[in-house]
């Protein structure tokens, strides 16, 4: 019995480290080659499109209704101790280094990544990569390429917004609504928030996120069982381990840059 | 290795896990034919014509394409050896998010540096020869079947191939299409001078077709010849695949033990 | 869709996502202040530094002159010894002027208060490197707390 539960750990363990191998193949194949501008930039642009422009409309409304909640919560509490002063720190410091990096990615991981990894197991599953290879085109460098910068582009792109959005949305609710005055908002904040501390490190965050987000988004469509329960299996994958990698990544990435 | 063979498998074993696909098979494609490739299906008929792509590799032996071993070529020789072969998929495997003209041009694009108008006049002509001119602007997702796989074809074509595979052109189709494309398979191979190998299980319309064929079964290939040959073969085999009889060398059961232990064990 | 449109709302995106960041960068943060800015060097000992940090402010009449560069402890006499970055915009303050650890508001952040002495003949000006020597500790609410407790007892 001891030895099946063992066997049971180290048949996970090998598969878990083949898996890991197996993307990091994908990944190396897809991004090891010259790029071709004449006609790698058109892919690219039309991936930005579909993963960046058109995550943009809940990126925004997400990051607005975030930021006004950042800015009630913060308001009640910090009221009570008659330091609503601090509430523009509050905010910002929230978003940028964490909020952020962290909710654009999950939102991502949940719109676009989803996405990426249905398209591409449908392209395997319609036998369209495969059609691809035999026309001496390589799938890596032609499909999965453009997606993964695409995503590594855009995500960080949408956290700025995001934590923009956010600010501007906990002063409407600080400022506008609830009285606090506007110029210590802003300029509490300024004294608080640092540009490298505090947005660049929020910014570095969300490319790390931008990476492992897409990468399992494109390696579970590419290593999908390509039938119509593969692929919204591999679907499920995505959104939960990217999901976790990104929390997980986050305590990670938390403690070696504001951990002392 | 003859000048006169493009294919040529030499003692080829392919297995998939503990299960073996092939067990040492040995065959050889000439140029400029029709050349058939029946069985059963479940046999790994796809399998071969990936093999013959490059796309796996065999466990022993080696395959030939235009003189040069395929599955021991580098990366790009490989490619370079790709451009030359082209497949017909199945399900015809359009490229669904582009237009049946952007389908075609995708290859032309990929590997050539043409002007535009080229490759309209290109790929109108290769959409005429399959007669889709007239659908050069639809989706693929607006088009039928038979006219999905028309369109493949013409994409096969598209870089003038020396081979083309084609894997199971006539499943589920009807009538109709399917004497398009048994035509068109014919008149291609012969106005282009390609060599065209064709898996299938409908024996009547390949037979009417080929110019030779082999017969797969149980891991080996247990027939060849041309379709007159083949029809007169006093082999069982042969005959239980080309009559199609339900129950012969191929049996209707798959492996089990006596049904009458079984229902014992059941009933006890 | 066509190509056009595609490129052009791609670049709307890219623009906006650059927007974002420029706002964070001037509105949001502080872009540095003086830590960018030349800066010369003032240090000042204390016996109880308090809540002060690294980075916290150095204001005079609240106006902020400078920041907190570093904080250690001088094993000599067992002070906390505070070294500033004072922009060079803001020099020749009098020797005479004293320093002490304020609070902004009842729980807010410590900085540091320059209360600029007077000036008259023979006062020299701080230079870089000087030490201030009038300095007030920060307030410790616990020893405040024992004083009054202290000086209650002392009047019954």
């Amino acid at each position: 019995m001891l030895l099946d539960w063992f066997a049971g750990i180290g048949r996970n363990g090998i598969n878990a480290t083949m898996t890991l191998g197996r993307a990091g193949i994908m990944l190396f194949n897809a991004l090891w080659s010259l790029p071709n501008i004449r006609k790698n930039t058109p892919l690219l642009i039309k991936q930005l499109f579909v993963v960046g422009v058109q995550s943009l409309a809940i990126i925004i409304v997400s990051g607005l209704f975030i930021g006004m909640v950042l800015g009630l919560q913060g308001y009640t509490i910090l009221v009570g101790y008659g330091a609503e002063n601090s509430l523009g720190p509050m905010v910002a410091l929230s978003l940028l280094r964490e909020l952020g990096p962290v909710v654009t990615a999950l939102l991502f991981a949940g719109r676009a990544g989803s996405a990426l990894t249905a398209e591409i197991g449908l392209m395997k599953a319609t036998e369209q990569l495969s059609s691809m290879e035999l026309m001496a085109v390589d799938p890596l460098r032609r499909v999965i390429a453009p997606r993964f910068w695409a995503g590594v582009l855009s995500m960080p792109l949408l956290a700025l917004m995001f934590s923009a959005v956010g600010i501007l949305g906990g002063h409407l609710v600080g400022v506008e609504w609830l009285g606090v005055d506007s110029g210590s908002y802003w300029s509490v904040m300024q004294a608080a928030v640092d540009l490298k501390d505090d947005v660049m490190n929020g910014f570095i965050k969300s490319v790390a996120f931008a990476f492992v987000v897409t990468w399992i988004a494109i390696f579970r469509g590419y290593d999908c069982i390509p039938t119509s329960e593969g692929i919204s299996k591999a679907t499920t994958q995505t959104v939960v381990h990217a999901s976790l990698a990104v929390l997980g990544l986050d305590f990670v990435l938390t403690a070696l840059m504001f951990g002392e | 290795m003859s000048a006169e063979s493009i294919v040529e498998l030499k003692d080829v074993t392919f297995k998939r896990g503990e299960r073996t696909i092939y067990d040492q098979i040995s065959l050889d494609i000439p140029r400029g034919k029709v050349v058939a490739v029946m069985g059963p299906s479940g046999i790994g008929k796809t399998t071969l014509l990936r093999l013959i792509a490059g796309q796996i590799k065999p466990d022993l032996g080696d395959i030939y394409f235009d003189g040069e071993v395929i599955n021991k070529m580098g990366r790009n020789k490989l490619y370079e050896a790709r451009k030359k072969m082209s497949m017909l998929f199945q399900s015809g495997a359009l490229f669904t998010e582009m237009s049946v003209f952007d389908n075609i041009a995708f290859p032309i694009r990929e590997h050539c540096k043409l002007p535009d108008d080229i490759i309209r006049s290109m790929v109108l002509m290769k959409l005429n020869s399959v007669g889709l001119r007239g659908a050069a602007d639809l989706m693929p997702t607006e088009l039928s079947g038979g006219m999905a796989r028309r369109a493949a074809l013409a994409r096969a074509i598209a870089l003038d191939p020396a081979l083309i595979m084609y894997d199971e052109p006539f499943a589920g189709q009807d009538p109709i299409s399917m004497g398009v494309l048994i035509r068109l398979i014919r008149e291609l191979n012969d106005s282009l001078g390609l060599t065209s190998i064709v898996v299938s299980h409908d024996v009547s319309e390949v037979m009417s077709i080929a110019d030779y064929a082999y017969i797969m079964a149980n891991q080996k290939i247990i027939g060849q010849g041309t379709p007159q040959q083949l029809l007169k073969s006093d082999s069982p085999l042969i005959h239980q695949f080309m009559s199609g009889e339900a129950d012969g060398p191929v049996p209707f059961h798959y492996t089990a033990e006596p049904i009458e232990e079984q229902m014992q064990e059941v009933f006890c | 869709m066509n190509n056009r449109k595609i490129e052009v709302l791609v670049g709307f995106f890219i623009a906006a996502g650059i927007a974002a960041f420029l706002f964070l960068a001037l509105s949001v943060a502080n872009s540095g202040g003086f830590s960018n800015g030349d800066s010369y060097r003032l240090s000042a000992k204390f016996d109880n530094i308090g809540g002060l940090k690294v980075r916290s402010p150095v204001k005079v009449g609240g106006v902020v002159v400078g920041r907190v560069a570093e904080i250690k402890l001088d094993t000599n006499s067992f002070m906390a010894e505070v070294v500033m970055d004072i922009s060079v915009d803001y020099k020749d303050f009098p020797e005479t002027s004293s320093i002490s650890i304020l609070t902004a508001g009842l729980l807010g952040e410590q900085y540091l208060g320059l209360e600029p002495g007077f000036m008259m003949e023979g006062i020299e000006t701080l230079k870089p490197g000087d030490y201030i020597q009038d300095t007030k500790s920060a307030l410790v609410l616990e020893e405040l707390i024992g004083q009054f407790l202290f000086s209650q007892g002392g009047e019954d």
